[in-house]
């Protein structure tokens, strides 16, 4: 297919791969944010064509992981009132709150609905005026624009019967609270070409400086990730920390300016809960003053509902990069797809759904 | 058009009912009427064989193989197909899968009241035209009228019977080390074709499913004697759950290259965009064929010699270790694990 197969050339993988094992001369931590990176990584194998001494830490940058057990909860609870279509990305089905997940209240009777965009919701929110329609508003800043874009119209045609259970989150605080903890062991970043696609990378130049960490902005598919690879190593090697950008065919310095005001309009900044990891300060984005009749939590009366997380899952660990998911105890046994026990086993770019798919093998091996 | 033509001359009188009644289901009148006017007339030369409670066929010496399969699909007419051409398709496809040439069908509606009965003579129509061009014959049959909202229009059910000319036996356990692994076309366009109706995607030209018979070019391999040791359509689930189903039950390693698996290009982009694995996405008219190594490329000869074979390739092989499992070299050329998901596949966030 034009403009991937050139990104998945076998031969040029290698000649990567040579490259970045010739000029690592120490071992090094890198950290992909993104979880359709970590995906990439391990459906193609790229980690396997990597030097001994350079190790991969999987990131928390998998939106359906990192949402809150307490609004998987909330979403549940509004999606089986009798009244309301909940609408929500496919992957968001299968992901288990405290004694159920979205599959089963549809299962159950609800009208449970999925989606490939949030203009879709809106849609079925214009034909269905005598129904209360809620969108499952999740993601990092790649998907809030089109959240956002959902709401901003739904106030323009004056949609009284559309609202929005949010939970979308910010990459550059995650990056921080990860660099910030006493067991960081994380080196260099490749951030998330998608996230900066919309937001640019001017904001990591300063975390970049902090922390004295390379962050190279880096694509999905495997030459992406291996290029990206060997600008962190080349820096790392010769002592440098810069912001640079190896997706240059999508990420603008400046991003997607449209977009980044659609989201200042219609979004404030907020701290927000991460699945597995706790609250982070300044994390996440809920609606502004001007669109709070839109917020579900408001409309539905669950912002109050606070849940305890499970303590037999290590997802937060696994979503820190301080243990790989087959280090889990439970993985494979105690949790798999079909009995998970946190959401990084779920979701299609999940770092434990990653690991038990292609590397089941890995688990009984160690 | 000959659909056209078969719609016109409906025996059936649809100005007087649009939509199916729960009384065409109630074994008075109107469903001897729907019976016998628009369904036997449609299957059958000898209609009235059909209305007995069971029909009776002529068989020779030798083995039988038989087979059902119900159907539910949403849409009920997509690019390239329908229920009813697709109900025919799968149940021929299985018994070509034992290496049967089918001779006879069942066919069971369970029909939601209220379905446009011009719908259901288009599908009954699809179903003929379908029968026809795989050489079996409808032979009896049922339909249920279920209260509106009990069904989803149309449900079909198609049983099948199909005779062994061969002495061959076809199972995952004749499945051997070293066998080849071919498949007969490209994949993952059925699943992809509803999909995209169902979910209303709009892409630049539409995706046609793949839907079609597959009997005869199967039947080719085993008329010029080549040692089939498996054959599996490749619908639910498709190649990955058929590659894993088959490792499982010979108990042997599997070795599959992903780049010799052929996916179109319109089915390869729309499953990037829905973040989906095209080798898990379901067809209607592939196979794969696990024959002898030594067999392989005659086998390949014949395959493309037929309209249900012209892409046939060899993905893979089947390897000597004894550990069931599924491993798929990547287009990077590093080996890993090629396994089912839990459920069905789910489209992506971002």
């Amino acid at each position: 297919m034009k403009f991937l197969d050139e990104y998945r050339d076998g031969e040029a993988a290698r000649s990567y791969a040579r490259e970045i094992a010739r000029i690592t001369t120490r071992p090094w931590a890198l950290m992909e944010i993104c979880g359709g990176q970590t995906h990439a990584i391990v459906k193609f194998g790229i980690d396997e064509l990597l030097p001994q001494s350079l190790s991969l830490i999987h990131g928390p940058g998998c939106p359906v992981c990192v949402t809150p057990l307490e609004i998987i909860d909330k979403a549940l609870e509004i999606a089986a009132r009798k009244d309301v279509i909940f609408t929500s990305f496919g992957d968001m089905l299968r992901v288990p709150g405290s004694h159920t997940d979205l599959l089963s209240v549809k299962a159950a009777g609800g009208d449970v609905r999925i989606v490939y965009s949030p203009l879709d919701a809106l849609k079925i929110a214009a034909q269905h005026p005598a129904k209360e329609v809620v969108f499952f508003g999740v993601g990092f800043e790649t998907t809030a624009p089109a959240t956002a874009m959902a709401v901003y119209q739904a106030a323009r045609a004056g949609l009284k019967n559309f609202s929005l259970l949010v939970s979308h989150v910010l990459v550059p605080p995650a990056m921080e609270a990860i660099l910030g903890s006493s067991n960081c062991r994380v080196q260099a970043f490749l951030a998330a070409g998608h996230v900066c696609t919309v937001m640019g990378f001017e904001e990591y130049v300063p975390i970049a400086a902090k922390y004295g960490v390379p962050i190279v902005v880096t694509g999905f598919e495997p030459l992406d990730i291996l290029q990206g690879i060997l600008m962190c190593v080349e820096q790392l090697e010769s002592g440098r920390c810069e912001v640079e950008n190896q997706y240059s065919r999508s990420v603008r310095r400046e991003g997607n300016q449209p977009a980044q005001k659609l989201l200042q309009e219609v979004f404030r900044v907020v701290p927000r809960k991460w699945r597995g990891v706790g609250e982070i300060p300044a994390s996440g984005l809920g609606l502004s003053e001007a669109y709070a009749a839109f917020d579900a939590e408001q409309k539905f009366g669950v912002a109050a509902l606070s849940v305890e997380e499970p303590a037999d899952c290590l997802s937060g660990q696994v979503l820190q990069g301080l243990i790989k998911p087959h280090q889990c105890p439970a993985f494979g046994s105690r949790c798999t797809p079909e009995h998970p026990l946190g959401a990084t086993m779920v979701s299609s770019e999940g770092a434990c759904a990653a690991y038990y798919r292609y590397r089941r093998q890995e688990s009984t091996a160690t | 058009m000959a659909t056209t033509e078969f719609t016109l001359s409906c025996p059936f009188p649809i100005q007087d009912y649009p939509h199916v009644l729960m009384a065409h289901g109630g074994g008075g009148r109107l469903m001897h009427q729907l019976i016998g006017k628009m369904i036997a007339p449609a299957f059958s030369d000898t209609p009235l064989a059909m209305q007995h409670d069971a029909s009776t066929f002529e068989v020779t010496a030798g083995k039988l193989a038989f087979t059902t399969d119900s159907f539910v699909v949403r849409p009920l007419f997509f690019p390239g197909g329908d229920i009813g051409s697709l109900a025919v398709h799968g149940t021929v496809n299985d018994l070509a899968m034992a290496g049967a040439r089918p001779v006879y069908l069942s066919a069971a509606f369970i029909i939601e009241e209220g379905l446009p009965m011009e719908t259901l003579w288009k599908v009954v129509t699809s179903m003929q035209q379908a029968a026809r061009a795989c050489g079996v014959r409808i032979i009896t049959g049922d339909t249920k009228v279920v209260d509106k909202g009990k069904g989803d229009g149309l449900f079909i059910n198609t049983t099948g019977v199909g005779i062994l000319e061969h002495a061959q036996t076809i199972s995952p356990a004749q499945v051997q080390p070293g066998d080849s692994i071919l498949v007969n076309g490209d994949i993952g366009r059925h699943g992809m074709a509803v999909m995209a109706v169902r979910e209303g995607l709009e892409f630049e030209s539409a995706i046609e499913s793949d839907s079609a018979p597959v009997a005869e070019a199967v039947l080719k391999l085993l008329e010029a004697g080549i040692q089939v040791h498996c054959l599996r359509d490749l619908t639910r689930g498709g190649l990955t759950s058929v590659l894993n189903e088959i490792a499982e039950a010979a108990g042997l390693t599997i070795a599959v290259e992903e780049t010799r698996v052929p996916v179109r290009e319109d089915v390869r982009a729309a499953c990037e965009i829905l973040g989906l694995d095209p080798l898990g996405v379901a067809c209607e008219g592939r196979f794969a064929a696990f024959v002898a190594e030594s067999d392989a490329d005659r086998a390949l000869q014949i395959l493309r010699a037929h309209s249900m074979g012209t892409e046939a390739v060899r993905i893979g092989q089947v390897t000597e270790q004894r550990k069931a499992r599924v491993l798929l070299r990547s287009a990077i050329g590093v080996q890993r694990i090629l396994d089912v998901p839990s459920g069905e596949q789910l489209p992506r966030i971002c």
